[in-house]
């Protein structure tokens, strides 16, 4: 990737703690999926999230962007806690504020199927962040050449492959120059021929810094990627490490038996 | 054999036409306040307070389990006794076919709008839209490309029921035949002009809606 690194909001020393959870509990009903996940994400790290289906991966990151309002616990940005509204309260920061500032792509990808491709990354720009139409376009064309798909500004998400929308999406993700981005199974929906274009344009961002907590069964490219990996099982965190630690040489029994299945 | 004549009836054309003229105005009238009542009543039924639901609930059960007919008496007859206030028949007429047709509405809205996937009010919340800026940007203008066939119909339905109106005098295209055939004694034509106008009117909306239901079905 030749363009610059996203406009950070806030000059910060690297490494900082950008997103904090503490005891973060989830229950439906009376089923509960987050039994006290505690997380840390510092600026420029890329954490990827592993484990079993059923193991709160994929509850935790939206309880990230408040997608999933947490039943108990804390989650905090930059310090500061979160409001249980969208608009903030004082030193307390909204949904809205929060989730302009930590993006999330999708694993359905969930584009707008009434708008185009350059009108899909131009949205939030414009009606939440308020520019105007212009420079919004600038940006999107930008971010639409980044993930190689400035051509198909034009078209409608219905006429794309699956590669292309999660590109999109992605695209659309970063026009609103979040300093977190949140990746929930993104390649889980694609056919396996599309998995590594999506992954390239990740690896790509990783490259240039920009901090990401990564759910995926992509076991190779999440020990390739990821600066710490964050192993899930049963609500909880199971083990947390490098790379090369919980991946490559793992030490826990649950997670062995969990990563043999991807070696079959 | 009967012989046909026309040109009795035809004498009439500005009965006929004035008759046009106001079954258009309280159509288009009725369909208008019918979308306003509409969207509230839906938005009440998707809102999360029970209170609001209830009262959406009980006003749409109300108005889609009576016939319009029975409606429209009642509100012309018995509700003006109920509250003591005089209520000409035009006000009657309008109110009763708004309400009636709002009910129909706001299940037709309610319906396209839960239509839309969770992924689209999520992508819009991922964004940091608020959901009322995500339901008019991104929810509304999907829900309304769907809801478009059924609201077609209904409103097509509720041209033909402004001729109910003319049980309490309101001299729209339905009365205006009977007062012809009063002065002519030719209720064959009388019926069958007024029958024609109906359908020459109402031919070319049909064949729109279902023009646009074969677009939309392309674009899916």
């Amino acid at each position: 990737m030749t363009t610059s690194k996203p406009v950070r909001q806030e000059a910060a020393p690297a490494g900082e703690v950008v997103l904090e959870v503490r005891g973060l509990l989830k229950s439906y009903g009376r089923h509960e999926v987050l039994k006290g996940v505690d997380l840390a994400l510092h600026r420029g790290e890329v954490l990827a999230v592993i484990g079993p289906s059923g193991s709160g991966k994929s509850t935790m990151i939206r309880c990230l962007n408040m997608m999933e309002v947490p039943t108990g616990g804390t989650l905090s940005f930059l310090g500061r806690p979160i409001a249980p509204s969208f608009k903030g309260k004082g030193e307390a920061i909204g949904f809205g504020e929060l989730r302009r500032r930590v993006g999330m792509v999708f694993q359905h990808f969930n584009l707008f199927p009434h708008k185009t491709v350059l009108q899909n990354v131009t949205e939030g720009p414009i009606a939440v962040l308020g520019l105007p139409r212009q420079e919004a376009e600038a940006i999107a064309m930008d971010l639409l050449g980044r993930v190689s798909l400035a051509d198909k500004c034009n078209a409608y998400p219905n006429h794309l492959s699956g590669g292309q929308k999660q590109r999109v999406a992605i695209a659309r993700a970063l026009a609103m120059k979040p300093e977190v981005l949140l990746l929930d199974e993104v390649t889980s929906a694609l056919d396996p021929e599309l998995v590594g274009e999506v992954l390239k344009v990740i690896g790509s961002l990783a490259a240039d810094g920009m901090t990401m907590v990564i759910v995926t069964h992509e076991m190779a490219f999440a020990a390739d990627v990821a600066s710490r990996v964050l192993f899930m099982d049963g609500g909880v965190v199971a083990a947390e490490g490098s790379a090369e630690e919980i991946i490559r040489a793992p030490a826990n029994e649950r997670l062995q038996s969990f990563l043999a299945r991807f070696h079959a | 054999m009967y012989h046909w004549d026309f040109q009795v009836v035809w004498q009439s054309w500005d009965l006929f036409l004035w008759g046009a003229w106001i079954t258009l105005a309280y159509t288009f009238a009725s369909i208008l306040l019918g979308i306003v009542i509409g969207l509230a009543t839906c938005f009440a039924r998707l809102s999360n307070s029970t209170l609001l639901n209830g009262i959406a609930r009980i006003y749409q059960e109300v108005f889609r389990c009576t016939p319009l007919l029975v409606q429209l008496l009642w509100f012309y007859y018995a509700f003006p006794l109920l509250v003591g206030v005089e209520m000409n028949n035009s006000t009657a007429a309008i109110l009763t076919l708004s309400l009636y047709v709002g009910a129909f509405y706001a299940e037709i809205f309610r319906g396209g709008i839960l239509s839309i996937e969770r992924g689209q009010h999520e992508a819009a919340a991922a964004l940091g839209m608020s959901s009322a800026k995500a339901m008019w940007r991104i929810i509304m203008p999907q829900a309304v490309k769907r809801m478009l066939p059924a609201f077609i119909n209904q409103s097509v339905t509720q041209f033909k029921n402004t001729s109910l109106i003319s049980v309490i005098s309101v001299a729209e295209l339905a009365y205006m035949a009977a007062v012809v055939n009063g002065q002519t004694y030719r209720p064959l034509e009388s019926y069958t002009l007024v029958a024609v106008i109906y359908f020459l009117l109402l031919f070319p909306l049909t064949q729109a809606a279902d023009y646009i239901e074969r677009r939309m079905r392309v674009s899916d």
